[in-house]
């Protein structure tokens, strides 16, 4: 009996914590290579769940089926935004470039709900397939169908983005861009290009993550805050800027979560964030960064 | 040299008569109007000019952007209600507790997180607030309603005379920082930290300095928000709006000047109550956020640098100081 508890507490642990993994990869991606701290990416986690509802709903596409379009959809509103408000911030300094940045996407997360609460209302959505809910028994142990797809969905779109860093050219450009973006702008690597691309990527991701979220919890205008805190703790916990470490550090604080919510019901939250606050000091180069 | 003093000791002096004109007229505001929704206009506009004159102290003066002051707005807020209502002390008892408590709180809890540099700091100081958020959401989940004999009596005025007190308060401190060593050490951290140590100037002392008033005043804010809310629930005074807020009247009204966060005040509060007349609530969030934007890639000086280039005034030296 304990055994089928601890077995199903991980299990649900670790297939939140995927999800928590893919929301902060895309986070990572962008500070890692840009250093743009991108606290507007919970905002486009937010308009990747609307749209999955509106398909789900107006279409009656499975939100599964939908991802490459809302995928598609999230690159070309990253890529819109990248160069209407931030490329023309990347040739600054990079402390200075760091902080407006910064700004610039905290005022877009100040506009994201006000629009969102305009087009789609204050209630709380939820996309439902037929088969949401539903499980299958392993060992004992429930497994839901959504969960599972997620837990899927996260580990194909993870590995499929390290090959896209480690095997392609375009990785190479964005590996010497995050090293050195001056040395590879001498070396003929168009680095403008490479950060427009890598910053859609991230909202793509983001958007992915969204529809994971709106067929396990809810969407609403207000989302966007709570999930960006929550990817910049799997952040902090992996290293800042580390893209595989951040995939890992979701699934531990994923699990951490569900086992302490068996003793510590609602604080479970702060306790998430108490270890955070205990990395940032103590080790701030993160769990899997380099010291 | 002796003319230049002659003159700044003149336009000092219009400053501070101007300044004074300002003040004089706000203190009579209760006795020309007994309308409530222009009295609560006032209020709110004065406890947004502590509130933000506060952050711009360690966000625009030292350059530190802290996304967790309503953890220090919200411990203040909440340890002078209890000082004031539970234990029954006397309110400045209860205000002057509630600065202390932001204060300590922000020692016991921000120091730690103050080491931190850069990203970092504004990645902690977020979470922070966050956390003392869920946390007291959790243990306080009621209204905490002042007592019916307090609400039968309850009247704007003094409150409105409390703001007042506690904005000049703190505009007056911040102006007295600015023009101090303090301020410009502050000020030179904001613009290169490394250069400043490097220069002489004790970064990790006068960012502390700066984050202890600052989380001071933020606290006295609390106060004055303790004690005109008849009711609020625990959790609700470490909402994020009150960081984000203060964050955006500070920048679309001029980060790191005096008059900056005032002028960003007075327009926000109207901004929101025009809107709010006409759209659904919260657009004005939307409106500011699009102007904070437009100010930090086109107009870094914010409303304050538009008004001086409108007025063409020649002596730019004193506005960039």
């Amino acid at each position: 009996m304990i055994f089928i508890l601890v077995a199903q507490t991980l299990v649900n642990g670790i297939q939140i914590g995927a999800m928590y993994g893919l929301i902060a990869v895309g986070l990572s991606l962008t500070f890692g290579v840009m250093k743009i701290l991108n606290v507007a990416h919970g905002e486009f986690l937010m308009v990747g769940g609307y749209i999955a509802f509106w398909l789900f709903t107006l279409y009656d596409i499975d939100p599964l089926w939908g991802l490459p379009l809302i995928a598609i959809a999230l690159f070309l509103l990253g890529a819109a935004f990248y160069q209407l408000l931030f490329s023309g911030l990347t040739k600054f300094h990079e402390e200075i470039k760091m902080k407006n940045t910064l700004l610039v996407a905290f005022g877009l997360f100040l506009i994201f709900p006000q629009i969102a609460r305009w087009l789609w209302t204050a209630d709380e959505r939820a996309i439902t397939p037929m088969y949401s809910g539903e499980s299958f028994p392993i060992l004992g142990i429930q497994c839901g169908y959504v969960p599972l797809c997620g837990l899927v969905m996260a580990v194909v779109v993870i590995l499929g983005l390290h090959l896209l860093l480690t095997k392609t050219y375009f990785g190479k450009s964005v590996r010497g861009t995050t090293e050195n973006w001056k040395s590879a702008k001498l070396m003929g690597i168009n680095v403008e290009r490479t950060y427009l691309i890598t910053f859609a990527l991230g909202a793509a991701l983001a958007g992915l993550a969204g529809v994971l979220v709106g067929m396990t919890q809810t969407v609403t205008p207000d989302m966007g805050m709570p999930w960006t805190i929550k990817a910049l703790i799997v952040l902090v916990l992996a290293g800042i800027g580390s893209v595989g470490g951040a995939f890992f550090a979701g699934i531990i604080l994923g699990v951490v979560e569900s086992v302490s919510a068996i003793f510590m019901g609602p604080y479970t939250v702060a306790l998430g964030m108490g270890i955070f606050l205990l990395i940032l000091m103590f080790r701030p180069q993160g769990l899997f960064g380099k010291a | 040299m002796g003319k230049r003093k002659e003159a700044k000791l003149a336009s000092n002096w219009k400053q501070l008569s101007a300044s004074g004109g300002i003040i004089g007229l706000l203190v009579l505001v209760p006795l020309i109007t007994t309308r409530t929704d222009v009295i609560t206009w006032f209020y709110l506009t004065l406890l947004y000019i502590a509130l933000s004159q506060s952050w711009n102290l360690i966000g625009g003066y030292a350059g530190q952007l802290n996304l967790g002051h309503a953890a220090f707005f919200g411990a203040g807020a909440l340890a002078a209600r209890y000082i004031w209502l539970h234990f029954g002390l006397p309110l400045p008892v209860a205000i002057l507790g509630g600065g202390l408590a932001a204060t300590i709180f922000a020692m016991i809890i921000g120091l730690p997180a103050f080491r931190l540099k850069g990203i970092y700091f504004v990645i902690g100081t977020l979470v922070l607030a966050e956390i003392l958020r869920l946390v007291f959401y959790t243990i306080l989940p009621e209204a905490d309603v002042m007592p019916m004999k307090l609400l039968g009596t309850y009247s704007l005025i003094p409150r409105y005379y409390l703001s007042l007190l506690i904005a000049v308060l703190t505009v007056v401190i911040i102006y007295w920082i600015s023009r101090s060593r303090l301020g410009l050490g502050l000020m030179s951290i904001r613009e290169d930290e490394d250069a400043a140590e490097a220069s002489g100037v004790d970064t990790q002392r006068y960012k502390l300095l700066a984050f202890t008033i600052s989380t001071f005043l933020a606290g006295l804010a609390g106060g004055i928000y303790a004690y005109y809310s008849a009711a609020f629930r625990a959790g609700g005074l470490f909402e994020p709006v009150w960081t984000f807020d203060a964050v955006i009247i500070v920048f679309v009204g001029g980060v790191g000047t005096i008059v900056g966060p005032i002028i960003g005040s007075v327009f926000f509060v109207l901004l929101k109550q025009i809107l709010s007349l006409y759209l659904p609530g919260g657009i004005h969030v939307a409106v500011f956020g699009v102007l904070f934007i437009i100010v930090v890639l086109f107009l870094p000086g914010g409303l304050i640098e538009l008004m001086t280039k409108f007025r063409k005034r020649t002596s730019v030296g004193e506005h960039l100081h």
